[in-house]
């Protein structure tokens, strides 16, 4: 077990390193450059060319490459071109609202959705069933935006009981905090709800149709033990493999929800880094996150063994 | 003494649309303290359901409809459901089948016979463990301590049914529903469970409902028989009575369907053509690799096997024996590691599969489950036509022959443009056997091709095999678990223990005395061995 995961954490090395040169590559490929945009509209081509030299631009692709990955090495993810700050600063002061997005949004999924999906498996066909199931339709076909907005005008001007916008760190008080990101994480959770839900359904199904089910039955137990002690955790391993995965892609949503609520956090500087060809921001970010998928990827494997004990690495 | 169960014109009714309109309907039955009452009859005879109804486990849509149900006198029918779960576990408790599947795979043994406790009594921790390794004691697994801690993967399948049944009796039932408990472990696990069953009865005056479809469980282990047909009981009476002298015509014809443990006489064929020779033909897995450390299984050691045109070879054995692996083998549906595969002397042991594909005419397969192996989305004609079409046919000379090899197979042309789901088990089989002939092989491998059906349509299928061996001159490779069938179909057995073939030769002269101790000990562990002889003494 040990072994497997140490095997694991050293097989991340090649993954980061392929999707490094990967990243750094497709955007000097891309027509995109910097040095124009800092410019500013009204610069000549001198100008241009020296912001190029400053930003080292002009050297040999494979320079650049190599100047960049053995900083890396280093711990030196470079100077953002557009704020000019130290990349790693940068992501360090907009992590915070990120994660706390990220992990609110969760446990909300997850506390609203598994539970939807275990009455609606209990009440198959049932109105339960059926509007669970109709809502899960939903929850995927709507766009998050669209949710963002409507939420936004029920509770907080229609019904002026939440913030519109903007974010409060924890640091200043956590009332404050809680009420800046409910509203966010209900939208960004939706979709989330909708996909752990429809799998917990389908899940306990499957599960509550099992030959063990009918023998716990057989020992006199009733319909809640049966439920909790024998079906949930033989339906986890599907359930906990969808909210990883889901976890993981959560990094897409956080994007249009930040731009949304205007919470200044990573998917607002990914924006941000993006519209103003910010290479190193860039390349940070991206590294970060497939760093974060990764682990998580590690981390549902692991929680496996602990689910099933028929699985073992 | 009184009874432990009075079943008494119980009837079931089943969900309109349903081929009839009651699983159960007006059956009486009762089961003394200490004794075992079989209730035998084939799939859909409603033997099964009469005992859910007595646990109280029906699905939703079957219910109950009218008669009575005691429990050591106290009338269940009507009960609320908080007084069948008091009952349920301590009073009457079931084990069935399949003890992989009935046994919950995230949760130790330990914990799933101490759970009767939890629900049950008021015992502490401590009395409950002590309650746990005794019940363990008491089946006979070796070393309860880890059996405790085990989950069900870890054991066999046979410690797994023992398991259940300590699980079934931690709490002394007065009553013990036993549903095909020994139907999926092998012969010799078979004979052990049911000796264990018959010892704890006996120990502790437990009644027993055994629910089986095996004559030779019935003569092994019953007291009284209660034969079902469609819903009915159409017989019942004393163990003895019933074997010997059944009066109801279908007992008689159930009792008669039972192939015997005598092995037919069959023509010598010394003289045809070998067609199908393997030779030192091996099989091993092994898995792990780089960081990991190796296993290997050796599936198959050197078999060497000759079929002669016009011959049945028979591989016998018990699950985990490789006779499965020289079947897939044989048919290069997995690739064997060494030796020699032949048929009419040219070797495909080891061709890639592009040079393989015309060697694929000439052996075909039947398997065991008709249900899984034909697509349910694909008209009978689809699934049987595609091979020869594959290796040239015109569709129209393909439809021809798909006709001609159903009347065959004894089933109407019109099955032509049906769907699987329109036909029974015993005509799903005849359509997958028709299905292999159709490129016209010159091996038909049948694995475990009559296993999952009734002992009526199992008689009926076998003499089909029979008949197109013979019409068609073909080398029959049967594999199978069950003597009786070696015994009625095979000229040849080959009997194989883990990954080796033990003794081979002549099914009569196997039969009539077995060199090597496996050997006898299956036959030994046969049960009910009269039955189905021709001659009963």
């Amino acid at each position: 077990m040990f072994g497997y995961v140490l095997r694991r954490l050293v097989s991340t090395i090649p993954v980061m390193l392929i999707v490094a040169v990967f990243v750094f590559l497709m955007l000097r490929v891309g027509p995109h450059d910097p040095a124009a945009i800092i410019a500013g509209d009204n610069a000549n081509a001198d100008q241009i060319a020296q912001i190029r030299q400053q930003l080292g631009l002009d050297k040999p692709l494979l320079t650049q490459l190599f100047v960049w990955l053995s900083a890396i090495l280093h711990g030196d993810f470079g100077e953002s071109f557009f704020f000019k700050k130290k990349v790693v600063s940068l992501i360090a002061d907009r992590i915070e609202p990120t994660l706390a997005l990220a992990i609110c949004t969760s446990i909300l999924a997850v506390v609203i959705a598994v539970p939807l999906g275990v009455v609606a498996a209990m009440r198959r066909g049932s109105m339960v069933d059926r509007l669970v199931m109709g809502f899960s339709v939903l929850g995927f076909s709507v766009p998050v935006f669209v949710i963002g907005y409507v939420l936004i005008y029920i509770f907080a001007i229609k019904f002026p009981i939440l913030p519109v916008q903007g974010y409060s760190r924890i640091a200043d008080g956590f009332e404050p905090f809680i009420r800046s990101i409910i509203l966010p994480s209900l939208t960004l959770a939706v979709v989330y709800v909708a996909l752990i839900a429809r799998m917990t359904r389908t899940s306990v199904l499957e599960v509550l149709g099992e030959d063990y089910i009918r023998t716990a039955y057989a020992r006199g137990l009733t319909p809640l033990q049966v439920l909790v002690r024998h079906a949930l955790p033989n339906a986890a391993v599907p359930i906990v493999t969808v909210i990883g995965l889901g976890v993981a892609l959560l990094i897409g949503g956080v994007v249009v929800t930040e731009s949304v609520f205007a919470i200044p956090g990573i998917g607002r500087l990914t924006v941000d880094a993006v519209l103003a060809r910010d290479f190193p921001t860039i390349q940070a970010i991206i590294l970060l996150f497939s760093f974060i998928y990764v682990m998580i990827n590690l981390i549902i494997d692991v929680s496996y063994t602990l689910l099933d004990p028929r699985i073992r690495y | 003494m009184a009874d432990v169960l009075t079943v008494d014109r119980l009837t079931v009714s089943l969900p309109p649309g349903s081929d009839r309109p009651y699983a159960v309907e007006d059956v009486s039955y009762s089961v003394a303290p200490g004794e075992i009452v079989c209730v035998v009859g084939e799939s859909g005879s409603g033997k099964s359901v009469s005992a859910f109804t007595v646990m109280g486990l029906l699905p939703r849509e079957v219910k109950a409809v009218g008669g009575s149900i005691r429990l050591e006198g106290e009338e269940l029918l009507g009960a609320p459901e908080t007084r069948y779960r008091e009952l349920r576990g301590s009073r009457m408790a079931m084990i069935f089948q399949e003890p992989m599947t009935a046994l919950n795979p995230v949760k130790t043994i330990g914990e799933q016979i101490e759970e009767t406790l939890k629900v049950h009594t008021q015992m502490n921790q401590s009395e409950r463990r002590a309650r746990v390794l005794e019940t363990i004691g008491q089946v006979n697994l070796p070393d309860p301590d880890q059996i405790v801690r085990a989950y069900p993967h870890q054991l066999s399948g046979g410690q797994r049914q023992r398991a259940m049944i300590a699980g079934a009796l931690a709490l002394d039932p007065a009553l013990l529903i036993a549903d095909e408990p020994t139907t999926a472990l092998d012969v010799t696990t078979q004979a052990q469970i049911l000796k264990l069953i018959a010892e704890l009865r006996e120990r502790k005056g437990t009644g027993v409902l055994f629910i089986t479809h095996d004559f030779g469980v019935v003569a092994e282990i019953a007291h009284r028989v209660v034969v079902m047909q469609k819903g009915k009981v159409v017989e019942q009476g004393l163990a003895n009575d019933v074997l010997t002298r059944p009066q109801h015509p279908y007992t008689q014809m159930l009792i008669g369907a039972v192939p015997s443990l005598e092995p037919a006489q069959r023509a010598s064929l010394d003289g045809a053509p070998i067609v199908l020779h393997t030779k030192n033909l091996r099989k091993v897995y092994s898995s792990g690799g780089l960081f990991q450390k190796k296993r290997v299984v050796e599936a198959a050691k050197d078999v060497s096997i000759d079929i002669r045109r016009g011959e049945t070879v028979g591989i016998v054995g018990e699950s985990g024996s490789g006779k499965s692996t020289v079947a897939r083998c044989v048919a290069r549906l997995i690739d064997p590691t060494s030796g020699e595969i032949a048929i009419d002397g040219a070797d495909y042991a080891k061709l890639p599969e592009r040079k393989l594909r015309d060697h694929r005419r000439r052996m075909q397969i039947v398997f065991q489950d008709p249900y899984r192996s034909l697509n349910p989305r694909r008209t009978v004609a689809d699934s049987m036509i595609e091979a020869s079409v594959n290796f040239g046919a015109s569709a129209e000379q393909a439809m021809k022959r798909a006709g001609e090899l159903l009347d065959l197979v004894h089933l109407p042309r019109q099955s032509l443009d049906r769907y699987p789901h329109q036909f029974s088990g015993g005509q799903r089989q005849r359509i997958c056997i028709a299905r292999a002939l159709m490129p016209q092989p010159e091996v038909l491998i049948a694995d475990e091709a009559v296993s999952a059906l009734d002992v009526s349509v199992q008689a009926q299928v076998l003499r089909l095999f029979d008949e197109i061996r013979e019409k068609f001159s073909l080398a029959l490779l049967f594999i199978t678990h069950d003597l009786r069938v070696a015994a009625q179909i095979c000229d040849r057995i080959v009997v194989m223990q883990k990954g080796a073939v033990v003794e081979q030769g002549v099914t009569r002269e196997i039969f009539a005395n077995p060199q090597h101790a496996y050997t006898k000990a299956l036959f030994a562990a046969a049960p009910g061995k009269h039955i189905g002889n021709k001659v009963v003494t």
